[in-house]
């Protein structure tokens, strides 16, 4: 759609959320365009679960616009956001795959279940097979979530969110309460899913690596590994910008140069987590 | 004093916007049949070892305290008629949904309550479902098919259980208990008590349900959640059974 091309994916204007008198965001804007990474960082309670919720029209916004794909979805009815959300993918911060489900169920629920996606009855189990190779998690395939160790539930969770290939991803706190190894090898997955399907994603974080990873390198399909890109590398340097919450107001937005330069107190911490 | 009254009101509103939303989604597409019938095994199959239990009892201490009184007008030969009308207009369908309150209200607030703080509610919505189509319909609908059908059988084995006693601890014939246990019951009394399980249906399944969908706070949420909708769908189980009692009463005496 060339309409869509030139318009932001996801634009904040002016949004304002809040929970019983208790603001979570203030005055939030900014845009997001098609290809481009978003890493988001912020304390506990500095509002990104409730921006991502508000980006998937989870959560209303009080006042302010929000458009997905150039619609505007802030006062939509919940049946006609369907058809948005159709087109998102999101990994949930405790992922939230469904207990009662086994693993391929919970991974073709959104081929069976999106009203928008036309999946046909035979192409749900190949789909739902290559996602879970994608996310290198083919044998568990008649597994229950509680079966799986807390890494591979997030990589089952991935694989729910990508299977319908959305061009916008949304992934809440992809690599929190992770040991080190296995938040690398979900950061690897990020990153792959961004670059193979050129998705515009945006990735709630605290850990400044993460955010790194995200700017400075690319998944090579030929040798399946992540590689520096820009400097050495014939790939170019993937387009990031980092937002930074403090108290629902969005206080930094720049790229990576700009964050390790910002005089701010609260930015500059972020950046010190440099591991 | 008006905030006082503020959250009560704001409560009732809510429970019957749900109300009205998980009716009106009888009429509307999809339709997930697999969850009621899977449902109604649970509420319903799974509900009956203590419908068993609790009517046997019922039934068998009514017919014995009944005994005591009518053999103060030496009528104890009329027990039955008494353990009949009682099981059927009172006992069977106030004891069968008490005891689905204790179990179904509360498993379906804790199931609720655990999707919710998991975020797995979001998740359905996100991934395009309605919750209130997939997780609220399909058990209000299961209850209010199992919980009448639980409340027949109950009033069975309750009988039975008056029988029990009364052929071998008051020496009733069989037959005679058997005969005034029929002839006792009209349509009235039939009538109200396959009306009153209906109603009491709904208040077991959307009592969970709402608060299941309104927890908040992580595990002990869901706890809160778990006794609140015990203790609140009893209260008003016991509430409407006075009230369509009343309406059953006078329509039989006038």
């Amino acid at each position: 759609m060339p309409a869509e091309t030139s318009q932001p994916v996801l634009r904040f204007e002016r949004v304002c959320v809040s929970f019983e008198g208790v603001p979570a965001l203030e005055d939030v804007s900014f845009q997001a365009f098609e290809g481009e990474s978003r890493v988001i960082m912020g304390a506990t309670g500095s509002g990104k679960t409730v921006l991502m919720k508000t980006a998937l029209g989870l959560q209303h916004p009080d006042s302010g616009t929000v458009y997905v794909f150039g619609r505007d979805t802030s006062r939509m009815r919940e049946r006609e956001l369907f058809e948005i959300r159709s087109r998102i993918g999101m990994l949930f911060q405790e992922s939230a795959l469904f207990d009662s489900l086994t693993i391929e169920e919970n991974v073709s629920y959104p081929l069976l279940n999106q009203p928008s996606i036309q999946c046909p009855r035979d192409q749900v189990r190949p789909r739902v097979e290559e996602a879970l190779k994608f996310v290198a998690l083919e044998g568990t395939l008649a597994k229950f979530p509680s079966e799986l160790s807390g890494g591979m539930r997030r990589r089952a969770a991935i694989a729910r969110a990508v299977v319908t290939q959305p061009p916008l991803l949304l992934y809440d706190s992809p690599t929190a309460g992770l040991d080190p190894i296995t938040a690398q090898t979900i950061m690897a997955l990020v990153v792959k899913e961004r670059d193979l399907n050129k998705s515009t994603t945006l990735i709630v974080t605290y850990r400044y690596q993460d955010g790194n990873l995200v700017a400075n390198f690319r998944y090579n399909p030929e040798n399946g590994r992540l590689e520096p890109a820009g400097d050495h590398g014939g790939s170019s340097r993937p387009r990031t910008i980092f937002m930074v919450l403090r108290e629902g107001r969005l206080v930094f937005e720049g790229a990576q140069p700009e964050l390790e330069a910002a005089q701010d107190p609260y930015v500059a911490k972020f950046v010190k987590h440099r591991g | 004093m008006l905030d006082f009254l503020k959250g009560p009101f704001i409560a009732i509103q809510e429970f019957f916007i749900l109300t009205g939303r998980a009716l009106r989604n009888v009429a509307l597409r999809p339709h997930y049949t697999d969850d009621v019938v899977m449902q109604m095994d649970l509420i319903g199959v799974g509900s009956l070892p203590i419908v068993i239990l609790t009517g046997f009892f019922a039934g068998a201490v009514m017919a014995l305290q009944m005994s005591r009184a009518l053999a103060t007008y030496g009528q104890v030969d009329q027990t039955g008629t008494l353990v009949s009308i009682s099981l059927v207009r009172e006992l069977g369908p106030a004891f069968t949904a008490l005891m689905m309150a204790g179990r179904n209200s509360s498993g379906i607030a804790s199931e609720i309550g655990s999707m919710k703080v998991t975020e797995q509610i979001d998740a359905m919505r996100a991934l395009g479902t309605d919750p209130i189509q997939k997780l609220v319909t399909p058990r209000m609908v299961a209850t209010a098919i199992m919980l009448p059908l639980l409340t027949i059988l109950a009033d069975f084995i309750g009988m039975f259980g008056g029988w029990v006693i009364g052929r071998f601890f008051l020496g009733l014939p069989s037959q005679q208990y058997w005969s005034t246990v029929w002839r006792a019951l009209e349509w009235n009394d039939v009538t109200q008590g396959i009306l009153k399980p209906f109603v009491f249906s709904f208040i077991i399944s959307l009592v969970g349900c709402y608060y299941g969908l309104r927890t908040t706070g992580g595990t002990q949420g869901v706890g809160r959640a778990t006794t609140q909708s015990m203790v609140t769908a009893s209260v008003l189980i016991l509430v409407v059974d006075f009230f369509l009692g009343k309406i059953f009463v006078s329509q039989a005496v006038s």
